[in-house]
Order: structure tokens, then C-alpha cells, then sequence
């Protein structure tokens, strides 16, 4: 069983709301990732979503943008990330890692090697923004033979019969994206969530995840009445920005917006 | 160049067995064989099956093309003459050169033929607002004026960059109504503007529709932009066999997205016999690394703005800075549809650099008065080469995609001259 599906069931047990923060690798440079992920997980994170760090990054807010520069300027690429998950396994054999970005590095690595080199370092899942499920039948099938899930977006606009083709597709959990727009825009509207999330219930057992929009404890706990997991970045990868001159006060900070959220989400 | 068609190219995935198959492209999947696609996130999907079935119930149909044909003729002045150029014939001493003249078009470029598309699209589709990225402005200027007059909300992003270097066009914009916004972000130019519309899109995407100025971004948009600017090369085709009592021996274009090439090249892509060549923006020369042309440097394939394509990177996947002289061709990647023709070699992708440009520029002002945009200057610098190598009773036909006012200051600048 991959590590998110064992996690996800964990909590269901418990009966709890998955955490799952988002952070851009390599920011603000790369000796500090691995670092932020024990930080991360000692707050109460569940999940991580480990960013790969693109020029381009089109769905993203200005937040994520600028994160993605500093990264980028300290040369962080790729195949860094799988140095630090490897590095991070080395302590931590049970959180599941997920990374999260955009095609074309993982296009210019080759299919296979990304597939081959991510499993052998320790990721659990891949979500590529802009590689909706239509755009996958090459990929998907490669990343389930290395054990890797499959993670998509589903978003306000999605249509019934698409949001059917991504149910199928999806493995591991369905990322709810709670607003039209880029990450680090206006709050989510647990009600509208719940509504948008009520009939995906009845096409899939997957867990379903909400981000975008999710600032701080009040807002994950609304939207973690309704979802089984909630997803936090731009807020915390805000902290990084204002702690890049000092990256000792990082750790900390991010621990702190972290377990508040915890805390709500589990009171 | 061979006569004969392509059999089978083994670096592509679907192949294509002979260039009549390059007509029937994209699939209905919006693939131009391994090329193109729709590589965009959830948020974005949904406007795009809308777009895609509005577009395709409306492609045939008579009145939404009669609605278009008399637009062309009546707003932008279609159709555009095949001007012979016998003065700058003469003195390259080689074959026979002919100006598409889509400088002469309303707005001063071939951009307003997709504008004019898409605008009726726009309306159809009942959104009040309409955005638009632009490099060196023809495409932000085409789109603010069809909102003009549409009377719809127009929001154009421009690279700061290109905003500095395109003073002209931006005022422009905002006399007709448009909001300009710099954007930041990047490299500061076109692909970086893109980025910021397709960041407003997703935002906006219930009241917003995005009108894309080339043959790039997700499907269906390099499917219908290449469909609306087809009409240059259906003229060219019609008048070149009026004109000059057969088809032209050679097509000239040149390339960013690639817009105006597809528009001229297209019609006649079965005419086996037709050379044609696309010129990219060569910048300080290809061997520099300083330059934006995807093709003739043999970029690797990639994903950005919705398509997969030729796509300038490094290693690691990160796009590459671009660099030229013009704003409009100062791009990493190229339209999926061109990245298919170099692989089945229909096209011939060079690069002509920034100093080959200009003295094209200066050259056809002077023997010709016509100033070309420096975009179209690409074209002229290869015709400028391939006309020697050719006979005088053969003919090449260049599209002078647009004209040169726009780049008065830019080439003022140049010579050291401030206003």
C-alpha cells in the first residue's frame, strides 16, 4: 500500500482532517528543504507537497511566483528534489511526499527517469498542474508501474462528465481547488466547497483535499468540516519570503502558522 | 527540398504520410502529431471545450463566415495587394520578390484578421470582457480596437520591457480604450505576458474571454488562429497565379508564434513544388545562444502556455531567456503546427540576427518606401540571401506581416537619436 493511501486511511480512523502543506523546494535556498520538512511534519502535517521549482509558473500567485525565483536564482532543479526526499526519508520513513509543478522539467528529464528516479528516491505521488488527465495516458500508466500516485485537480468549473474521467484517473487523493483564480488568492467558501464537494462523493472514495484559499486556522477548520484534507501553501511559503534574510527564524515560523492550523483543524 | 512527398518521418509519434495529411491537422484532440494539445490546469479546461465547440459548429457555417468576410473587407481593407518589388528585385540580381501586403491592413499587421475572428467568437460567446498578451503590440493594438468597436471591456498585458520599447503602440491601446498592464514578472516580455493573461483568465474566466494573438496556447486556439489568418495565403495563392501566371517558386514568413507564416504558408501546403521558408529572430546570431529561435537552434521538445512544442530551456527544464530586437518575436517556443512542419520538413526554419534585420529594414525603406515592422524585416534579411541564389524569372513571395511605424523609436535609438 503507498504511503498516502495507508496515511489517508490512518485517518480515517481517527476520524480526522488530513494537513497538507505546500512548499516550494529550494526556497529560500535549497541546503534548508529538508529542514522545513521535519518542521513540517513536528507541526502536524500529513502530507507534503513538495513544489518543483519552474520559470513559469502559470497557475500560481505572486506569492509562489517570487518563491519560485529564489529557488531558481540558488539553482535548485529537479533532480535536487530527489536528493532532498532521499535525505528526508533517511528520518522520516511514513510521511508521504507528493511533488507538485509543472510539466516541462519533468518533459525535459524524460517520462521514465522522472517515473524511475522519484520511486527510487521516496515520492509517493506527482501532481502536474497543467497535465490534466486527457494530456496523461502516457505518464499515468508510467507512475503507477514505479508505485507513484496520480494526483488531479478538480476545480469549480469542472463539468460532471469531466470531473468522472479525473475520478477515474485520480489515485491517491483529488485536489479540490477552491476558487477560480491562482494560489494565494481570496479566502474559500466552506459552503460553496460543500456544495461543489457533495457530488464527487458519489463518484469516488478518494479522499478529497481542498486548497487555495486556505489561510489560517479558521479557515482550514471551516473548510476541514467539509473536505478530508486540507491544503495550505501560499501562507506558509509567505513566511519563508519574510524569514529569507535570516533562515534560522524559518523553521519556527512555519511551525508556528502550521500547528494553529492543526490545532483547528483537529478542536 | 524534395518534390516527392514525405513518407514517414520516425521522429514523430503519428506519422504523416504525405503532406495532404498536414491539411488535416489538428486531431480532435488538438495534437499536430506529438505537438500541441491542451497542457493547461482544471480551472482552464472548461472554457476550452466551450471555446472548442463554439468555434467548430460555427467553422462552416455560412453566416458566421459571410459575418467574417465582410468584416475583412469592410473594417481591415481586404483584400491586401501582391506588390511587386522590382526596384529591390533588381538590385538583389536574383529572383523576383513579392510583398503580401498585410501592412496595409487596418491596425497595420496581420493580427487584426484573428482579432476579427475571435472578436466574433467573443460576442457570440456573450462575455463583456476580453483580454489579450502582446509582445511588440500589433496584437494588443488588433484587440483593443475590435473591443472599440464591440464596445466590450479590454485588458491588454505587455511585458515592461517590451512596454518600454513599444511606447507607441501602448498609447494606442489606451486611445482605444484599452487598459495596458506591465507585467513584472520574468524575463518581462511576451511570455511573460502570457502567463499574467492566462493567470487573469483563470480568475475571470465566468465573465472573461482570452483572445490569444498566435498559433500557440492550448487547443483550440492554434487550430482557429491559423484559421483566420489562412486568408493571406488564399489571396496570395489566387493572386500569384493572376499576377504572376503561376504559383511562386518560395514563401518567406517570418516566425515568433508563428502566425502570419501559418496564415501565408497553409493554403498552400500540397503545392509540393512551393519552397518555403520561416525565418526566426536570430538576435545577436543563434551561435550565441542570445537569440529566439526554437527551431533553427534545434531546441528541445517542451511543454509552456497549454502546448507542447520546440521550447528553448536549459537543462533542467526552466525556459530560457530570449533575446531579439523585436518585441514580437522575442519568444522560446513556436505554434505546435510549425514544430510538426520542421519535423516533416515541409518548412525550412532559418534565423536571420539582428544586424541582417535591420539592414533589411533600411534597404526596403529606401528602394521601396515601405517601412516593415522588424518582425516582417526577419523575412526580408532571408529573402535577401535566397533571391541571389535564384533566377529572375523565379518568384518569391514574402508577407510583410506588418509595418514599421510602431518601430520608429527602436531604430532611432539605434542610430543614437532621442526624440
Amino acid at each position: 500500500m503507498n504511503r498516502i493511501d495507508q496515511r489517508f486511511a490512518t485517518l480515517k480512523e481517527q476520524r480526522r482532517t488530513a494537513l497538507i502543506p505546500y512548499i516550494t523546494a529550494g526556497d529560500p535556498s535549497p541546503e534548508h528543504t529538508v529542514g522545513f520538512m521535519h518542521a513540517l511534519v513536528e507541526a502536524g502535517a500529513d502530507v507534503i507537497e513538495l513544489g518543483v521549482p519552474f520559470s513559469d509558473p502559470m497557475a500560481d500567485g505572486p506569492v509562489i511566483q517570487k518563491a519560485c525565483e529564489r529557488a531558481l536564482r540558488h539553482g535548485t532543479r529537479l533532480h535536487h528534489l530527489f536528493d532532498m526526499v532521499r535525505e528526508f526519508r533517511q528520518a522520516d520513513t511514513q510521511t508521504p511526499v507528493v511533488l507538485m509543478g509543472y510539466l516541462n522539467p519533468i518533459e525535459r528529464l524524460g517520462y521514465d527517469a522522472f517515473a524511475e528516479r522519484a520511486s527510487e528516491a521516496g515520492v509517493d505521488g506527482v501532481l502536474v498542474v497543467d497535465m490534466p488527465p486527457e494530456e496523461a495516458d502516457e505518464f499515468g500508466p508510467l507512475l503507477k508501474s514505479h508505485g507513484l500516485a496520480s494526483i488531479f485537480l478538480i476545480a469549480p468549473t469542472t463539468s460532471r462528465s469531466r470531473a468522472a474521467t479525473i475520478c477515474a484517473h485520480g489515485e491517491g487523493y483529488l485536489y479540490y481547488v477552491s476558487l477560480k483564480g491562482v494560489t494565494g488568492g481570496a479566502a474559500a467558501n466552506a459552503e460553496d466547497v460543500a456544495e461543489h464537494l457533495a457530488p464527487l462523493r458519489e463518484m469516488t472514495t478518494l479522499p478529497l483535499c481542498v486548497g487555495f484559499g486556505i489561510r489560517d486556522g479558521a479557515s482550514a477548520a471551516a473548510v476541514g468540516r467539509v473536505a478530508d484534507g486540507v491544503v495550505v501553501g501560499s501562507a506558509l511559503v509567505n513566511r519563508i519570503a519574510e524569514g529569507a534574510d535570516h533562515p534560522a527564524t524559518i523553521a519556527p515560523a512555519l511551525k508556528e502558522v502550521l500547528g494553529d492550523m492543526r490545532h483547528a483543524l483537529d478542536s | 527540398m524534395t518534390d516527392s512527398p514525405v513518407t514517414e518521418t520516425s521522429a514523430i509519434g503519428s506519422a504523416v504520410a504525405d503532406y495532404g495529411d498536414l491539411t488535416r491537422m489538428p486531431d480532435a484532440r488538438g495534437h499536430f502529431g506529438p505537438y500541441g494539445g491542451r497542457f493547461v490546469s482544471e480551472t482552464l479546461s472548461f472554457a476550452l471545450e466551450d471555446l472548442e465547440k463554439t468555434y467548430l459548429a460555427l467553422r462552416d457555417d455560412p453566416d458566421f463566415r459571410a459575418e467574417f468576410d465582410y468584416d475583412l473587407a469592410q473594417y481591415v481593407g481586404r483584400p491586401s495587394p501582391l506588390y511587386h518589388a522590382a526596384r529591390w528585385s533588381e538590385k538583389l540580381g536574383g529572383a523576383q520578390i513579392w510583398l503580401k501586403r498585410e501592412d496595409l491592413n487596418h491596425t497595420g499587421a496581420h493580427k487584426v484578421n484573428n482579432t476579427i475572428g475571435q472578436a466574433l467568437l467573443a460576442k457570440k460567446s456573450g462575455k463583456p470582457r476580453v483580454i489579450a498578451e502582446t509582445g511588440a503590440g500589433q496584437h494588443g493594438v488588433a484587440t483593443a480596437t475590435v473591443a472599440a468597436r464591440l464596445g466590450l471591456k479590454c485588458d491588454v498585458y505587455m511585458g515592461a520591457e517590451d512596454v518600454e520599447r513599444q511606447k507607441v503602440n501602448v498609447y494606442r491601446m489606451r486611445l482605444l480604450g484599452a487598459d495596458v498592464i506591465p507585467v513584472e514578472s520574468g524575463s518581462r516580455t511576451l511570455k511573460d505576458a502570457m502567463n499574467e493573461a492566462l493567470r487573469d483568465w483563470v480568475t475571470n474566466v465566468d465573465d472573461t474571454f482570452y483572445i490569444i494573438g498566435t498559433v500557440a496556447g492550448p487547443h483550440p486556439y492554434p487550430l482557429l488562429v491559423r484559421d483566420f489568418n489562412a486568408v493571406v495565403g488564399r489571396e496570395a495563392r489566387a493572386q500569384s497565379l493572376e499576377q504572376i501566371g503561376r504559383l511562386p517558386d518560395a514563401l518567406v514568413a517570418c516566425v515568433g508564434g508563428g502566425s502570419n507564416a501559418l496564415g501565408l504558408f497553409y493554403p498552400f501546403v500540397e503545392d509540393v513544388d512551393v519552397r518555403m521558408y520561416g525565418v526566426e529572430a536570430g538576435g545577436d546570431g543563434v551561435e550565441t545562444g542570445r537569440h529566439a529561435a526554437p527551431l533553427a537552434s534545434d531546441a528541445p521538445r517542451g511543454v509552456l502556455h497549454g502546448n507542447r512544442t520546440y521550447l528553448m530551456s536549459d537543462e533542467g527544464g526552466q525556459v530560457a531567456d530570449t533575446h531579439s530586437v523585436s518585441a514580437g518575436l522575442d519568444y522560446p517556443g513556436v505554434g505546435p503546427e510549425h514544430a510538426l512542419w520542421k519535423d516533416v520538413g515541409r518548412v525550412q526554419y532559418v534565423a536571420a540576427n539582428d544586424t541582417q534585420v535591420l539592414e533589411a529594414f533600411r534597404e526596403l525603406t529606401r528602394l521601396e518606401g515601405i517601412m516593415p515592422a522588424l518582425e516582417s524585416a526577419h523575412a526580408l534579411a532571408h529573402a535577401k540571401v535566397l533571391a541571389p541564389t535564384m533566377r529572375p524569372d523565379q518568384h518569391i513571395v514574402v508577407n510583410l506581416s506588418g509595418r514599421g511605424d510602431k518601430d520608429i523609436q527602436t531604430v532611432a535609438e539605434i542610430d543614437g537619436i532621442q526624440f
